[in-house]
């Protein structure tokens, strides 16, 4: 009799709660993924697809999904820093299939140049584009818009005629960085 | 409101946290007049100047341009134009390095001055109240004036505003250590200072007006005292001096009390802030119609044999300025690298330090064509005594002792020492919970720091990184939003193609069974017409002698005949490509009524030669796409040879109605063929 009272009254308990669970499911339903928007926004947004995905958001999905952190080559040490607090992981180093050229220019933000001499007009960049940054039409010559233009090399390889290269952008006194150590102003005293 | 006024009117007034005293060396320049330069050979005039973006050009290479006369204009409000400070021939139009603290190069203009200084026509105007608010502003902005203090922000978008302005303070406390350009400007040109203000009090229409002057320039307070004697709203406040009594809201809280909250600009508390120098360029501009084109600017230093304060057009290079106040170059190098348009980042190493601006805010500039421009007020030539730090290149910063004395000095109540761990670890947003960005660059805290470490410059690399994260994650934000754009696009397009497609095919579908609907019944009534020859064939054959033999035929054809009805049903039922089968088959059908026509003519013709004719068929059907004629040769050539073999064939005439179904067949097999071509 004991033991039936103690299954009956477990078993209310356990019927209490799931139908709870199953409530606050129903009722606290999350729309989306959200750890996949907070990595979304971690990452650089070139849609470079260096990571082997088709742009930032299928790779935030991929790594919430449990895609390794370090394939982001535009985001670098800081992004994959920045994913591994967020995801409470190691900080793992910049995996070597997708590090840029190790070149001292690397680092530096570029953008695409069109060599417009040597365009023939063939749209096949304006395809490559992830964000719509080349203005051209068939036959016509192509230009990079520049300030949508996000660096992500995507444009260089379909080119038939390597007109495209990538350019460091230029140093001007709006992104100029002060640099500790070369700044000449000591004159306090 | 009352009680502030009587506070000031008792000389009593508010403090700001922190501060420092240092020693001020302004006895160097303050007790000279501003001297008159002679024209200079080349003018460099930077097409930006100020915050805010630079205007469209106006001149080519190779124009003449008359002193005054606007060399851009102005595309948005926050822009406003550059004037040729003097007569002369724009040279060139290309890159040079400007006063700013990185040392890059922008777009500037190059006046070869032709020493004339012919003035364009001005427009004089006497009495400003005539004016409207709106001309007032509009002159203002078209003469090009920014505000000339430090930041250099345009003053007509400061003036133009609807709000209630309780105070209009006039910033003219100067607390930078060494500049004396605003306090000599004061002594000499008090009145013009004063019809400046006019004009402001004219458009601001403000309660009171406030002049802000530090304790330490008695001559100037007598001669702004003296010129404001009568005008009752504006009240000459005489500070103690403190630096950095002249930022804006230092200079708020001293003399009103309040505080501009972090992020707040002072007219949301009914108050504007102007530099005296920028009253005096705005009386020029209205009253005499003399765009900005030069200022007061402080030559000062131990390394200038004659310090003093001069009238600098603006665009003038630096070296020309040194030049005039004999510039002693202690250092062992010479100065042949004021040429170099390269950029000299290690400056203090190959050339004495030459500071634009004061020694606490100032920057070293790395290259003397710098020119002056609207905001520079002070150049400043140290000598090693004077300012060792200056020439030493090696850090001397040691470690933070927490001793916290940059917190006591510190105007903004911020933290530096935590700042400064901060920044050090490049943490952004403790950088901003810490309100990094109400620093307003003073460089006191460095000033009293033991340890010697550049505080300020820690700030400003901060600042700067912080600005630039900002800028790139705008960049992301837009590219992830032109990202998805696309992916939409792509995706509309794709659908819209698809769309299309359906379309098409629906409306080809659509045609075809129309089509087919004619063409079905055309190939039937083809089936038909052929079926019928055939039968009429087969009757000849059925009259003809050779009964079983013809009999064999008729029902090998009319079997042949199904096959093509049914083959034909089997067509209409298919919906591609129907209407070129069904006239192939047609063709076919009449080719075929063609030959079985012949095929009875030669049984006709000899009843005896049947198989041979027979055979015929067999060889006209295989030749059957080769051409007529040669058609023909070929049926002849067989003809022949069959006509030959015919007695043989006779004498085993019996024997051959067998292999004659067995040729029949064999046509039989080859037309389905024949049809599929």
């Amino acid at each position: 009799m004991n033991i039936l009272i103690a299954i009956l009254v477990l078993g209310g308990i356990a019927a209490l709660f799931g139908a709870l669970l199953g409530y606050a499911s129903v009722r606290f339903y999350v729309e989306g993924d959200p750890i996949v928007e907070q990595l979304d926004a971690l990452l650089p947004q070139t849609q470079c697809g260096q990571c082997g995905y088709p742009g930032c958001k299928p790779y935030a999905e991929a790594i919430a999904n449990g895609e390794a952190i370090n394939k982001c080559a535009p985001g670098g040490e800081d992004a994959i820093k920045k994913i591994a607090d967020l995801l409470g992981v190691d900080v793992l180093p910049l995996d070597e299939n997708h590090e840029q050229n190790n070149d001292d220019t690397s680092n530096l933000p570029k953008v695409a140049f069109v060599i417009e001499e040597d365009c023939i007009g063939c749209t096949k960049c304006i395809q490559a584009c992830p964000v719509d940054a080349i203005l051209g039409a068939a036959k016509q010559m192509h230009t990079i818009l520049i300030d949508e233009c996000t660096g992500c090399d995507l444009c260089v390889a379909p080119c038939p005629v390597d007109c495209i290269e990538m350019r460091p952008t230029p140093e001007t006194i709006h992104n100029w960085q002060w640099d500790l150590h070369k700044i000449a102003v000591k004159q306090i005293g | 409101m009352k009680s502030i006024i009587e506070r000031i009117k008792n000389s009593k007034f508010w403090h700001f946290h922190g501060g420092i005293h240092p020693p001020e060396q302004k006895q160097l320049t303050t007790s000279k007049p501003i001297k008159h330069l002679p024209l200079p050979k080349q003018l460099i005039i930077p097409l930006q100047q100020h915050i805010g973006s630079q205007g469209d050009l106006l001149v080519k290479v190779g124009d003449n341009v008359l002193k005054g006369q606007a060399l851009t204009q102005s595309s948005t409000p926050m822009a406003v134009p550059i004037h040729a400070s003097t007569s002369g021939v724009i040279r060139a139009i290309k890159k040079s390095v400007i006063a700013h603290p990185s040392g890059l190069s922008e777009l500037c203009l190059f006046i070869d001055v032709d020493g004339k200084d012919t003035w364009q026509e001005r427009k004089t105007c006497l009495d400003y109240t005539q004016l409207s608010h709106q001309e007032i502003i509009t002159k203002i902005s078209d003469a090009g004036i920014a505000g000339m203090g430090g930041a250099g922000f345009p003053t007509h978008i400061k003036v133009n505003t609807k709000a209630d302005i309780d105070f209009l303070i006039i910033n003219a406390a100067e607390c930078e250590p060494y500049i004396t350009a605003d306090d000599l400007l004061m002594q000499e040109e008090s009145e013009s200072i004063v019809d400046g203000i006019k004009i402001l009090d004219h458009i601001l229409k403000p309660t009171y007006i406030l002049i802000g002057i530090e304790d330490n320039k008695p001559q100037a307070i007598k001669a702004l005292q003296k010129a404001t004697e009568s005008i009752e709203k504006i009240t000459v406040c005489v500070l103690p001096t403190k630096y950095p009594t002249g930022g804006e809201k230092q200079l708020i809280k001293i003399l009103t009390g309040k505080e501009v909250t972090s992020g707040s600009l002072p007219i949301q508390s009914g108050i504007v802030v102007q530099n005296i120098a920028t009253c005096f360029a705005i009386n020029d501009a209205i009253t005499n119609g003399t765009p900005l084109i030069k200022r007061v600017v402080t030559l000062t230093g131990q390394a200038l044999a004659k310090p003093q304060n001069l009238w600098v057009l603006l665009g003038t290079p630096v070296n020309y300025l040194l030049e005039q106040t004999a510039f002693i170059n202690e250092s062992t190098s010479s100065n042949d690298n004021c040429s170099t348009d390269s950029l000299v980042t290690n400056l203090p190493v190959a050339n004495p330090p030459v500071i634009m601006g004061g020694p606490l805010m100032g920057f070293s500039i790395s290259n003397e064509l710098v020119p002056i421009v609207k905001t520079s007020n002070c150049i400043l030539a140290p000598s090693k005594t004077e300012m060792p730090s200056a020439f030493d290149n090696n850090s001397n910063e040691m470690e933070c002792i927490r001793c916290g004395q940059c917190s006591d000095v510190c105007p903004s109540q911020l933290l530096p020492q935590e700042l400064q761990w901060s920044a050090k670890a490049k943490d952004h947003q403790q950088l901003t919970k810490l309100n990094l960005f109400d620093c307003i660059d003073c460089g006191a805290c460095a000033y009293v720091c033991p340890s010697q470490i550049p505080l300020v410059q820690y700030y400003r690399i901060a600042k700067a990184e912080i600005r630039q994260q900002q800028q790139l994650d705008m960049k992301a934000e837009k590219a992830k939003a032109r990202f998805e754009a696309r992916k939409l696009r792509l995706e509309k397009e794709k659908v819209a193609r698809e769309e299309k497609h359906k379309k098409a095919a629906a409306a080809r579908k659509a045609a075809m069974s129309k089509k087919n609907a004619d063409g079905g019944t055309a190939s039937s009534a083809v089936a038909a017409a052929l079926a019928r020859v055939k039968a009429k064939k087969a009757q000849n054959k059925v009259s003809d002698e050779l009964r079983v033999a013809s009999c064999e035929q008729t029902n090998n054809e009319s079997s042949e005949s199904r096959v093509t009805n049914s083959k034909t049903r089997r067509d209409t039922s298919n919906v591609s490509s129907e209407d070129e089968k069904s006239q192939v088959k047609a063709a076919i059908a009449r080719a075929k009524a063609k030959r079985l026509a012949k095929a009875n003519a030669n049984i006709k013709e000899s009843d005896e030669i049947r198989v041979t004719s027979n055979e015929q068929i067999i060889q006209k059907k295989e030749t059957d796409n080769t051409a007529s004629d040669k058609k023909a040769r070929i049926a002849a050539a067989v003809a022949k040879a069959k006509a030959k073999a015919r007695e043989k064939t006779k004498k085993r005439q019996e024997t051959l109605t067998v292999p004659s179904n067995e040729t029949q067949e064999q046509p039989d097999n080859s037309k389905p063929n024949s049809e599929t071509k």
